[in-house]
């Protein structure tokens, strides 16, 4: 096939022109690819920038150092410990199941613990290291270090972990930390980024949980370079935080440890506090149990076995704990009575055993009666009527005014969980409570700390504080945070005659130190550290007069529950007074037999360097208290440290 | 034109041909590669390999054959297209049934070192046969039904052996490398129309056919339509890809974070960052200039091709050339679109920058072609 000349001259005229409407057409996308490539690079520049960064950029937290909590003489009570665990890194290690099989024979695992780390090992990247063990002894993780040829890809390390050294001394005034939970966090309007944290720990309970703020610190940040799948390159830049505040409290350690001690496996609490400046010495609650269960997170068995108790070691008995303060709530309403004028330290009231009113009959715990007593003999006897008699004349609210005035009804506001702040009753907290009007009864029934008075362990020294200084000293239980001392502030006076008080703590002398007193058993020998108190039996069921005519069943013949609670009040030394003490043994039985006598261990103890010496006590029961002492289970007393040191 | 024209006409022989090379066109070659090794040094951390060292090896293969190829006389080319063609079918076939699966299509064969994609091959063979066709057809009869069903047929079937593997890119490539020969050597503007008409009728169907048995893309070809038209979608899946290459390409910025400094290559956030989207690399550690230049620089050959084209006076040589610049201008106009957003993400990869050795080679055997066109160019 042949072509002419001029075929393909018009052929090739005709290529020509499509390859240039090609051509044309190619630098017209050109030109659209340059224009797409300008807008992003030129005019959207900044936005992808940013974008790059983000991908790039990680912020990282760094958690700072929990404050310590110390006791008043710089002793620890929580401090971090050093965590030992083993971790292992998918990446590292080859063979993984080969290499667990080696660690198991190195240190002790549980199909668990293997079963575990397996499925998070599967949930993770490679190069994330997993904790296989954790809370290893010292000798395990040196095994593991010794092992490291076998064992590639597993590494010892080392985390900071909350300790009570003093496992149960502090558990109900300290509480535990335990790792964050929802509920926490919808607590909190604008919760730290810290809580985020997997495995962070805040308080949960006790001064741990109020004091979360000084103790926490402030977290520090890092700046982290970051691939694609969040493996980190390099630390750009770190900011460091600030380590939570120390805490000194202002009990003292071993006398904390010897009143817990003392109290034993008693359901009860006792609380010395100091009358001059309110410094709480000992807050105690018995039984209790180990925090440091809490903070690696207590075993199901544990913690029935806690709920089990019908003795409530997780209750804190000494500020939650509302009981009926029994006859030492007599000195309010002697105060109350005094201060109205409505009898003098001399009116006599005669007292046959039992006061009928409104054709009842109100009987006083002595059969026969006191027979004829004014202030001093009714409190020392403890007589029932002679306060049924006074109290009538004061009147409720006069009462209800005092107790408040000497702390009671009234919430003591300190850094622990559950403060309760106890009923201090009058007419207008009947109408408002009962909706029902206040009756002669009832103040007969408050008169002698019954019917509706609840008090606090708390509230019990702090009253008895307040009384043996005549000022309106409050608890405190905190003594410094960080550098910072807590300022004591100026005490307000209570604003009752000198003359009355007086007369009361006279009366409360003579309880303990006169032949015939309530607690004469308990008194301290010693005439330096002279010993007032009051003690106190609170019903905790009615008895039938069936019953009483039958005669009272003794308290050892009844279930332990059904029992009265033991209580007492007391402050030493009496004639300059420095601490007040209060013990609540719950269905202890008599206050006199068996809180009196722990009271004044108590108060003992915090006004000696060490265990009490058996000189205090009176000659005849100085070698029951050395078998006592002996007996008693406490912890080596560690020397104050002048200055708070890191774990 | 026959050999006898060829001889009667001064055809440079012998060794003075290299005398007549493109030789601006090999400097713009080697230039577009070197940037290509840059990058692939820099995606590597700083690091000639895996990827760098491979590649320039290959490119240097790659000269050889370009200038062995130069060496032969177009007609020659011109005589054994037919049987390229053949060849390369018959590959496409074989890669069917005994192929190697990769990314879940088949795309590769193995036959002894060389590792072959056949589908490659196929973009500068089928060009080569269509340029023959026209040449020996009678211009008169261009435009005839008949006549023009003929290359339908030749472009349609080795692009529905690439479709099935299935390796859209390719076959998209394909179909247009062979219809811009066609349009070239003159067919109606009337069958074009009509072409496009059918696509969008197709395009129609794509979408109305989705989810029943008679779709003809697979599963994943779809959701890179829906992840290209909606990226966002799915950030963490399919449009990772998309959004990551973007960010990588806007935050370049006008002059680039600096060689080996791109944050999103380095800190592997970029996919595929040493095939398919290695441009994202080039403008986030260049920028607009770097990347721009590389615009520039494609646009040149492109240049060079159609410019030899039009000189050319043998019909053969100038469709052949018209084909070969359009193919390579569709292999970056796609891949470009797709890296920037404006096209859905098909696997087609950058010329001379992406790392691949089929590609690289049949790239150089089509310039082997250009230049041997150019060379044997009667003066």
């Amino acid at each position: 096939m042949r072509r002419t000349a001029r075929d393909t001259e018009a052929n090739a005229r005709k290529v020509t022109r499509r390859a240039l409407f090609l051509g044309g057409a190619q630098v017209a996308f050109i030109a659209v690819l340059g224009a797409r490539m300008r807008y992003m690079q030129v005019e959207e520049a900044e936005r992808y920038r940013l974008l790059a960064e983000e991908n790039r950029i990680n912020i990282r937290l760094i958690p700072p150092t929990r404050g310590l909590i110390l006791d008043r003489r710089g002793r620890l009570i929580a401090g971090n410990e050093q965590n030992y665990r083993v971790v292992i890194t998918r990446e590292e290690t080859g063979d993984v199941e080969t290499v667990l099989a080696k660690l198991a024979e190195v240190i002790p695992l549980t199909a668990e613990m293997l079963d575990r780390t397996r499925k998070e090992m599967d949930r993770r990247s490679a190069f994330v290291p997993i904790v296989v063990a954790d809370w290893l002894r010292w000798d395990d993780l040196a095994a593991v270090a010794v092992n490291a040829p076998a064992l590639p890809g597993v590494n010892p390390e080392v985390g900071l972990s909350r300790r009570y050294p003093l496992v149960g001394d502090f558990a109900h005034v300290v509480g535990y930390v335990g790792p964050v939970s929802d509920a926490d966090l919808a607590e909190l309007e604008d919760p730290d980024p810290l809580l985020q944290i997997p495995k962070f720990q805040i308080g949960k309970i006790g001064v741990e949980r109020w004091m979360e703020a000084d103790l926490r610190g402030r977290s520090g940040t890092k700046r982290i370079e970051v691939n694609s799948v969040g493996r980190v390159m390099r630390e750009l830049d770190r900011q460091d935080g600030v380590a939570g505040a120390d805490i000194r409290l202002t009990i003292d350690a071993d006398v904390q440890n010897f009143v817990q001690a003392r109290l034993g496996e008693e359901s009860a609490a006792a609380v010395v506090m100091d009358v001059a400046n309110g410094d709480l010495i000992a807050v105690a609650s018995a039984p209790s149990f180990d925090p440091n269960l809490f903070v690696r997170g207590i075993s199901q068995t544990d913690y029935s076995a806690l709920i089990g108790n019908d003795h409530r070691p997780l209750a804190n008995k000494s500020v939650q704990g509302a009981y009926p303060p029994g006859s030492t709530f007599k000195m309010v309403t002697a105060l109350a009575a005094l201060e109205a004028g409505a009898i003098t330290e001399q009116t006599t009231v005669h007292c046959p055993g039992f006061l009928e009113f409104g054709g009842r009959r109100f009987h006083c715990w002595k059969h026969g009666g006191h027979g004829t007593v004014a202030l001093e003999a009714a409190l020392k006897g403890s007589c029932d009527v002679y306060f049924y008699d006074i109290a009538q004349r004061a009147g409720i609210d006069r009462i209800a005014e005092m107790g408040r005035r000497l702390g009671l009804g009234v919430r003591h506001d300190l850094p622990m969980s559950a403060i309760s702040e106890g009923v201090m009753p009058d007419k207008a907290w009947k109408r408002d409570r009962h909706k029902a009007e206040w009756r002669i009864g009832d103040t007969i029934n408050a008169s002698i700390g019954q019917g509706y008075v609840l008090t606090s362990p708390l509230q019990l020294a702090v009253m008895t504080a307040r009384i043996a200084s005549g000022t309106a000293v409050s608890p405190r239980l905190v003594r410094a945070i960080g550098d910072r001392e807590v300022p004591v502030g100026t005490i307000p006076p209570l604003g009752i005659a000198p003359r009355h008080l007086r007369a009361v703590q006279e009366a409360m002398v003579a309880v303990m130190n006169a032949q015939g007193g309530t607690a004469w058993a308990s008194r301290i020998a010693d005439e330096a550290m002279l010993f007032a108190g009051k003690t106190g039996t609170s019903q905790v069921r009615n008895i039938s007069a069936s019953e009483r005519a039958s005669g009272v069943i003794k308290n050892e013949q009844l279930p332990w529950n059904r029992r009265d609670h033991a209580l007492f009040v007391g402050y030493a030394p009496a004639t300059a007074p420095r601490y007040a003490v209060s013990v609540v043994v719950e269905h202890g039985g008599g206050g006199s037999a068996v809180a009196a006598p722990i009271a004044r261990d108590a108060i003992l103890r915090a006004l000696s360097d060490g265990l009490p010496p058996l000189s205090a006590y009176p000659a005849n029961q100085r070698t029951t208290i050395e078998t006592q002492q002996k007996n008693m289970k406490l912890r080596k007393p560690e020397p104050a440290a002048a200055e708070s040191s890191r774990a | 034109m026959s050999f006898l024209e060829y001889q009667i006409k001064t055809v440079p022989g012998g060794i003075r041909k290299i005398l007549y090379l493109n030789w601006g066109l090999v400097l713009l070659l080697v230039a577009v590669a070197s940037m290509g090794f840059l990058m692939l040094y820099s995606v590597a951390g700083g690091s000639l390999q895996p990827w760098a060292e491979p590649q320039m090896k290959r490119f240097a293969a790659g000269l050889v054959l370009m200038f062995a190829i130069a060496m032969v006389p177009i007609w020659f080319i011109r005589n054994m297209a037919g049987v390229a063609y053949g060849v390369s079918v018959l590959l496409l076939l074989a890669v069917e049934f005994f192929g190697e699966v990769g990314m879940g299509a088949q795309r590769w064969i193995d036959i002894g070192p060389l590792r072959l994609q056949p589908s490659e091959l196929m973009k500068i063979t089928l060009v080569m046969m269509l340029a023959a066709y026209y040449d020996w057809l009678d211009t008169r009869k261009t435009s005839r039904p008949l006549w023009v069903l003929i290359p339908v047929v030749l472009i349609a079937v080795p692009t529905a052996l690439v479709l099935i593997q299935p390796n859209l890119g390719t076959a998209l490539l394909l179909l247009m490398g062979g219809a811009a020969v066609m349009f070239a050597a003159g067919v109606s503007l009337w069958y074009f129309g009509a072409v496009a008409a059918l696509g969008a009728g197709a395009i129609a169907s794509l979408f109305t056919l989705r989810g029943t048995p008679w779709q003809f893309l697979h599963d994943y070809q779809y959701r890179r339509i829906d992840t290209f038209l909606d990226p966002t979608t799915d950030p963490l899946g399919a449009g990772y890809n998309i959004i990551q290459a973007q960010i990588a390409l806007g935050s370049g910025g006008w002059s680039g974070k600096g060689f080996m400094q791109g944050t999103q290559s380095r800190l592997n956030f970029l996919p595929e960052k040493h095939t398919d989207f290695i441009f994202t690399t080039l403008a986030e550690e260049f920028g607009f200039i770097g990347a721009f230049s590389l615009l520039l620089l494609y646009g040149l050959i492109i240049f060079f091709c159609l410019a030899s084209a039009i000189q050319s006076k043998d019909r053969f040589s100038q469709l052949l050339l018209i084909g070969i610049g359009c193919t390579f201008f569709f292999y970056l106009a796609v891949n470009l679109s797709m890296v920037m957003g404006m096209a859905p993400v098909v696997g087609v990869p950058l010329p001379f920058l992406s790392y691949g050795g089929s590609v690289m080679l049949v790239l150089m055997v089509a310039f082997g072609v250009v230049q041997s066109a150019h060379v044997h160019r009667p003066r």
